[in-house]
Parts: structure tokens; C-alpha cells; sequence
């Protein structure tokens, strides 16, 4: 009896994420909602740049890279292509909420069908650890070295809150991977936005908080902690819309 | 089937696209080239498949380009000077990742915000230094309406042919004239696409669109590679077209709106006994390297006649080697060369080094 088994929306290719990273975990993930979903096979995803610019090498679909903050737009293309696409973009806190906040919010608002992933670790990884859109108050980075002084360089971007006010998005959720539970729960909301987006019901975004142990300066376990006890404070995990459960 | 109709320049070159194939658009509202947006708002809704798309700035528009181009379908975006700039990013990326797309320039003066007349002064942006990293992207500079119309359809081809972005660089004058022209295009070539991304279905390896190599062994080989493609068509794809050279003494070089100022000059010219002809190169990128070199064996002296401060002029010193005179004829900021300024100019080359 097989009991477990790797999503086949999964290459064979080893992670490159660091030790406690939980990438991992996402990229499964949405694997498993893809494969459950039977739409691997006409899945197209769009990759950042950041930690998971490698994300064309672990889906096992199509893929294609965007520009730094782009793949909204990038995801316009292709869904707009071919309505039959089942496309996604997973990105990063500075490639979504920073250099590419145009693209997700006008993507949002034009209601596009298409599901983002939007992974949140509060700082930018691939560079090493600099002050990303989302890092908390007060939070030590590289180009923070002081903590996040709000006063000198302002707020923190609640992504789901903000995309709530817009009309296009038909479903905001955030979601964490720092426990059972909360994973569990992801898992579901990941699934869903692609389920939204086979019925045609729009504009996707599942935010997940994620840890970044090797920039954050934690052992993977304590980066766990440390999510639950700062980062679930100021990004409440919840549905933030959802205009799927009344649409035609 | 020769039945003319009379179009603005951007509103043919619309057509031409479409009738090339293209059937997505993306773009962002800047004048002189509005008319291509407005035009394909019209009609892409009413073609089966078709789709307008007014991005939220050019970057945008620029990077549902790629998406479209990297699911293997044709597309477009169009814009003018400071637009294009913003696109840079999204030509980059277009060559990096082989991506064919047709990109329309209908340049206005600069520097910065400039002004909204007609110019020649993305040249180098264009030729040179379209975005970051080693690449190129096939120029077609049209000097007709009826150009608009054949290099729009051409551009297509060769984009898909080679896997590129081609520009049509085109100047503000290009755009907003009306000429009578023939839509007869013939047939649309269609090419195989193995590497786009139309979903796996599970019966195929995942194709990956991307620019990223991390190795620089990898990626200098990539770039070898794209520079060999690049040698094939500066041998086979050059275009260009002489008028009155067979025994001119004096040589013009110019496109766009300029070589029709330029036309008219030498006609007067010639009036006066001076011999002077024209090389007009239609492909600005590959440039007509070897014919002006042949030139050069044969004339006095070049004059290169631009609506920018001198850009193509150095591409025409290159490819003569600096073996005859270059001299410059120009106006810039939205301003036309006047036939009586080319005639200055013309007179200027035959009295250069002193009179005879």
C-alpha cells in the first residue's frame, strides 16, 4: 500500500532552498492542488525572481520566468492566450509587493482568472536578507540594520487588505506553513484559487506567511516560532474576500 | 487585387499586423501612435480569438507580450520614445528568452518627456542599446505608408523566423500621414514552435521559457549561439534601396521621413549637374554594411540625413571605414529636415576640402 508519494506535478529536480526554508512545503503545495485538480497537464506558471526563480525547474509544466515583479503580466499574456490555460504565478514579498505592485494590483482589478501564490517572509532571501515591503516594524535586515524604523521608511504592505478594496479580486485568503494545522489549511486555500480559476471565477491570490531561517538568523525551528509570534500578530491569517460563494 | 485605399500610417500598420496573424495587442496610450491602440480596440474584439488589452503602464503591456509570444502566438505592442524606454526591460528578457514579438516605435523628440513631433533620435536605443545584455532586435525603418504596411507583415516573419523581437522603427510623420496603399499581402508563413508553452497534456517534457543561467560558461555559450543566428541575418536579411546611384559622385544616406526630404533634394541637385544619389537602408538593424562600403569606392562623400543629432551617422563612418568624408545634415526635436537644408548640405560635400 503506498501511503505517501511525491505530487507528479514535482520534478525529480533537488530543492535548492536552504535547510528550513519552507518553499518546500508551498511548492508541494500548490503541486498537490494541481494534480488533484487533474490540471497539471494544461498548467502554465509563471516564476519570479527571488528565492523561487527556480520554480521552472520543480513544476513539472510548463513554465515560463518573468521579470522581477512582472508575472502578473507575464500571466496575463499567457491566460489571455489560451482561456483553456490553467496559469499561475508564484512570487515573492519584493517581487509581488514591491517592484511589482502595478502588475498585482491592475491584475487584480481587471478581475484576471489566473491564481498567484504570493509567498511572504518578510525580507528579500535570494539577495541576502535586505528590507523587503513586508518586513515588520522594528525588524533587523541587512539594509535595516537598526530595525525597521517606520518613521524614516514607513509601513509594512498588507497585501490581502489592501487587494480586499479592489473590485476585480474574487478571493483573497492568507494562509501560514509554520504548523500542521496551518498547513493544512493552506493546502485548502491553494486548491481553492485554482478551482476558482477552472470555473472562471477570476482574480486569485493566496498570500502565505513562509519562513526564512538562513536571512532571518534563526534554526529552523525557532523561525517557526518566530513567525507564529511576530508575523501572525500583524498579518491575521484569514479569508479576505471572497466573491466566489454567491457567483454565478 | 492591386485596389488602393487610403490609410494613416498607424492605422494600415494595425492591419497589416492583423492581417499578419496577430491577434493580441497590448499597449498604453502615448501620442504620436494612439491611433494603433484605438484601431485595434476596434477591430480585434470582432476577430474570433482576438484580444485589445490597454495595460496599465508599458512595462505591463510589454511583459503580456512575452506571455503571449511564449504560448507561441503572434503579438504586438506599440508606443512612442518614452514608452519604448519603459519597454527596455521587456526587450531584453524578449531576447533573452528567444522570444519573437513585433514592437512598434513611432518616435517623437527627446530627451526626457521631448515633445510630440516626428524623430529619429531612438536610433541608438534601438540599434544599439535596447535594453540590457548582448542583443539585438531586426529594425525596419518604413518611409511610406505603404511600407508601414509590408514591413509590419515582414517583421512578423522574421521575428518568427529567427526568434527575436523586430521594431518597426518608424517616426512620428510615418504614423500620422495618409497614403493610398495595397493590403494585398499574400499568404501568412506559418513556422513550428516545439519550445511554446501550450500546457504538457502529459505527454510531453515541460518547455521552460527563460533567460536566467546562472553558469557563465552556460550562458556565454547561449550568447555565441544567438550571435551566430545573428551573423545568418546580417548575410541574408539586409534591405535597403538606391535611388540615382548608378553614377552619383555624392552619396545620401537616410530613412524614414528623412530619405523622402532627401529625395526631393537630389532631384533638384541633379537639376544643377551636381550627381547624388541615395542609399536608404530599410533594415536599420542589420545595417547595409557592405553596399555603402562598395559606395565609398565610388563617391566623393556621404551625407547622413537624420532628425536626430547624428546617430545613424556612425553606423555609415563604420561601415565605409572611414575611407570618404561623412558630413552630417540635421534637425532635431520634432523639427524636419527641409529640402533646402539637404541641398546646403549637398553643396557643402561637393565644396568639402575646397572648391574645385
Amino acid at each position: 500500500m503506498k501511503v505517501f508519494e511525491k505530487p507528479q506535478a514535482l520534478t525529480d529536480a533537488v530543492l535548492h532552498y536552504c535547510p528550513g526554508c519552507t518553499h518546500g512545503i508551498i511548492h508541494r503545495l500548490v503541486a498537490e492542488a494541481l494534480d488533484e485538480l487533474g490540471v497539471t497537464g494544461r498548467a502554465i506558471g509563471v516564476a519570479p525572481v527571488g528565492c523561487s526563480v527556480f520554480a521552472y525547474n520543480y513544476f513539472n509544466c510548463d513554465m515560463v520566468q518573468a521579470a522581477h515583479g512582472r508575472a502578473p503580466a507575464v500571466a496575463t499574456g499567457v491566460k489571455r492566450s489560451d482561456a483553456n490555460n490553467i496559469v499561475f504565478t508564484y512570487q515573492g514579498d519584493g517581487d509581488l509587493a514591491a517592484i511589482g505592485t502595478a502588475e498585482t494590483v491592475h491584475a487584480a482589478a481587471r478581475g484576471e482568472n489566473i491564481t498567484v501564490i504570493f509567498v511572504n517572509n518578510a525580507i528579500y532571501g535570494m539577495t541576502g536578507g535586505q528590507m523587503a515591503p513586508t518586513t515588520l516594524p522594528g525588524q533587523v535586515t541587512q539594509t535595516s540594520p537598526y530595525g525597521r524604523d517606520v518613521s524614516k521608511v514607513g509601513y509594512p504592505v498588507k497585501v490581502c487588505e489592501m487587494l480586499s478594496e479592489v473590485d476585480g479580486a474574487a478571493y483573497l485568503e492568507r494562509v501560514a506553513v509554520n504548523n500542521v494545522k496551518n498547513v493544512k489549511a493552506a493546502k485548502a486555500a491553494i486548491k481553492k484559487a485554482f478551482q476558482n480559476q477552472i470555473e472562471g471565477k477570476g482574480f486569485s491570490l493566496i498570500e502565505v506567511l513562509s519562513t526564512c531561517p538562513t536571512n532571518w538568523g534563526k534554526t529552523p525551528i525557532d523561525a517557526l516560532k518566530w513567525l507564529d509570534e511576530n508575523m501572525l500578530p500583524y498579518y491575521p491569517l484569514g479569508v479576505y474576500k471572497d466573491k466566489t460563494q454567491n457567483a454565478e | 487585387m492591386s485596389e488602393k485605399v487610403l490609410m494613416k500610417g498607424n492605422e494600415a500598420l494595425a492591419e497589416a499586423a492583423i492581417m499578419a496573424g496577430c491577434k493580441h495587442y497590448f499597449g498604453y496610450p502615448i501620442t504620436p501612435q494612439t491611433e494603433v491602440a484605438a484601431y485595434m480596440s476596434k477591430r480585434l474584439p470582432k476577430i474570433e480569438g482576438g484580444v485589445f488589452l490597454q495595460a496599465e503602464s508599458e512595462i505591463a503591456a510589454i511583459n503580456m507580450v512575452i506571455g503571449v509570444s511564449s504560448t507561441g502566438k503572434r503579438v504586438m505592442t506599440s508606443s512612442s520614445s518614452p514608452g519604448i524606454a519603459l519597454k527596455s526591460e521587456g526587450l531584453s528578457y524578449l531576447a533573452g528568452c528567444d522570444l519573437p514579438a513585433l514592437i512598434v516605435n513611432v518616435q517623437r523628440g527627446g530627451p526626457g518627456l521631448g515633445g510630440i513631433q516626428p524623430s529619429q533620435s531612438d536610433y541608438f536605443h534601438a540599434t544599439r542599446g535596447a535594453g540590457h545584455g548582448d542583443f539585438h532586435m531586426i529594425v525596419l525603418a518604413p518611409s511610406s505608408v505603404q511600407e508601414m504596411v509590408n514591413l509590419t507583415f515582414k517583421g512578423f516573419d522574421l521575428g518568427d523566423k529567427y526568434r527575436m523581437p523586430t521594431m518597426i522603427l518608424a517616426d512620428g510623420t510615418m504614423g500620422q500621414m495618409m497614403e493610398p496603399v495595397s493590403l494585398d499581402l499574400g499568404e501568412v508563413t506559418k513556422y513550428d514552435k516545439p519550445w511554446a508553452l501550450t500546457g504538457t497534456n502529459g505527454e510531453r517534457k515541460p518547455n521552460i521559457v527563460n533567460s536566467l543561467f546562472l553558469k557563465p560558461e552556460e550562458l556565454e555559450q547561449f550568447n555565441f549561439d544567438r550571435y551566430k543566428r545573428y551573423a545568418e541575418i546580417e548575410k541574408n536579411e539586409v534591405m535597403y534601396e538606391e535611388y540615382k546611384m548608378e553614377d552619383a559622385e555624392y552619396c545620401i544616406v537616410a530613412f524614414g521621413v528623412a530619405a523622402r526630404v532627401s529625395q526631393n533634394a537630389i532631384d533638384e541637385a541633379r537639376k544643377n549637374g551636381i550627381k547624388v544619389g541615395m542609399i536608404r537602408p530599410i533594415t536599420l538593424w542589420p545595417f547595409p554594411k557592405e553596399v555603402l562600403n562598395k559606395a565609398a569606392d565610388k563617391v566623393k562623400a556621404f551625407i547622413s540625413v537624420e532628425l536626430s543629432m547624428g546617430q545613424m551617422i556612425e553606423d555609415v563612418e563604420l561601415s565605409i571605414r572611414c575611407k570618404k568624408p561623412v558630413l552630417l545634415c540635421n534637425r532635431t526635436g520634432g523639427m524636419i529636415p527641409t529640402t533646402k537644408n539637404v541641398l546646403d548640405s549637398i553643396n557643402e560635400a561637393v565644396n568639402y576640402g575646397g572648391a574645385k
